[in-house]
């Protein structure tokens, strides 16, 4: 294809036919987002009732997987204590990517009422954050709306954009 | 009805609260007002020097030295029926006269009676475990060292309970700040990421109640949010909630209200 015939300002310049590929692969990835269980304390619940029956997350295809390896979003779901600190960090290095993390509740956001010298003030201190979800705890209405908005930031970008390694530093 | 009553100043009335106020103590009584006391009492003060005995919220509080401790406990449990040890550990009072207060507090299923043992120490020392005794002393008295320092001679495992190994400090010292030393403010960083990432990290934010309407880099105005950092003039466009994109999305179908079928009847 000619150079000047490729529309910049659509689609990030790409052809035609990889946008293509690039929508199929973020709808797979948006609609199948395995989520590792992290609950670390009364957001756990909440987390937890969003998957089951009334709230059902797979009907999203969210399903809650038990090891990072098979899992592409981290819900961090109650208070990060900084004896945990160094866990969180190690299983999110084993997921694989693109991978995304959803700090869930006002604690891994931002130590919230945990204002003592043993809590993380916010989760963002150790792993890159995706989406913050406000609350004490959230309703389950909550961490849906959360998955719906990070399966749309998901299909926002280019395939490839989103497999570029996320560092907090 | 209810009877009115004033509220005037009710919202400031906490304000003018003295912060320096004691609470009045729980009276005390002598121990020959119990007899079951006075039995037990006389128990340990025939072995064992007791240099002060009382009766508080229907309990029997006995001070006894340092170096009695093992011996009293274990004639408690032996002949005097008190065969739980429910809760054991120190209270800080450095500032008052350089010493920590321990107390042991023991229950009897038999007598249906409390007794509460308790000595001073100088800071520095050491005490002697009674984890021989009774198993609920292991945890309690690595939980005293953790957020103490007080070490327990004679334990099998003295190490830190709820704090990790490599931690430093005891967090229950009136002296520690309740947030946190340097070491405590940077030992995530500093253990995860290395000193030299302190810089790029940054401080921890600590004050959770400010909410500053133009730091993009931690807050958004919902309804008005903007990519972070952006510089924020208050003229932001309105962002509408939706959970899908305009003209729905690549296989998957938008819900519409119009053209689907609402029903009404539940005997249809």
């Amino acid at each position: 294809m000619a150079q000047h015939k490729v529309d910049y300002t659509k689609s990030g310049g790409l052809p035609v036919a990889l946008t293509s590929i690039d929508k199929l692969a973020n709808w797979g990835r948006s609609n199948s987002l395995w989520a590792m269980t992290y609950g670390l304390a009364c957001c756990g619940i909440e987390m937890m009732a969003a998957g089951a029956s009334r709230f059902d997350f797979d009907r999203f295809g969210t399903i809650f997987r038990a090891s990072p390896r098979q899992s592409d979003v981290m819900i961090v779901a109650g208070t990060l204590t900084k004896k945990h600190a160094e866990f969180i960090k190690r299983l999110y290095d084993q997921m694989t990517e693109p991978r995304w993390v959803i700090s869930m509740g006002s604690c891994a956001n931002t130590g919230g009422m945990f204002n003592t010298y043993a809590t993380v003030q916010g989760v963002d201190r150790i792993i890159p954050v995706d989406l913050y979800l406000p609350g004490c705890a959230p309703r389950p209405e909550t961490l849906q709306y959360g998955v719906m908005l990070l399966q749309k930031k998901i299909r926002a970008n280019t395939a490839n954009k989103s497999q570029k390694p996320k560092r907090l530093m | 009805m209810r009877a009115y009553t004033p509220k005037d100043n009710v919202q400031a009335k906490s304000y003018y609260t003295d912060r320096y106020y004691v609470s009045p103590q729980v009276p005390k009584q002598d121990v020959e007002s119990d007899e079951v006391f006075t039995a037990d009492l006389a128990a340990i003060s025939a072995k064992f020097k007791v240099n002060e005995s009382y009766i508080q919220v229907g309990q029997m509080v006995v001070y006894i030295n340092a170096s009695d401790i093992y011996g009293v406990l274990e004639l408690m449990k032996e002949t005097l029926e008190y065969t739980q040890l429910s809760e054991m550990s120190a209270i800080d009072f450095l500032a008052k006269d350089n010493t920590f207060e321990i107390f042991y507090q023991m229950l009897s299923m038999n007598k249906r009676k409390r007794i509460r043992i308790k000595y001073s120490i100088e800071k520095g020392q050491a005490v002697d475990s009674v984890e021989k005794l009774f198993r609920s002393a292991d945890w309690s008295e690595r939980e005293m060292f953790d957020m103490f320092g007080i070490e327990a001679n004679g334990h099998p495992f003295m190490k830190r309970i709820l704090m990790p190994y490599d931690w430093q400090g005891n967090p229950l010292l009136k002296t520690y700040p309740l947030e946190g030393d340097e070491f405590a403010a940077w030992y995530e960083v500093d253990k995860i990421y290395g000193k030299e990432a302190r810089e790029a990290i940054g401080p921890e934010i600590r004050d959770t109640a400010r909410v500053d309407r133009y730091d993009s880099e931690r807050f958004s105005r919902l309804g008005f949010e903007v990519p972070k950092g952006t510089e924020i003039t208050g003229n932001e466009p309105k962002n509408e909630e939706s959970y899908q994109e305009d003209g729905g999305v690549f296989l998957i179908k938008k819900f519409d209200r119009d053209s689907s079928t609402i029903v009404d009847d539940p005997q249809r």
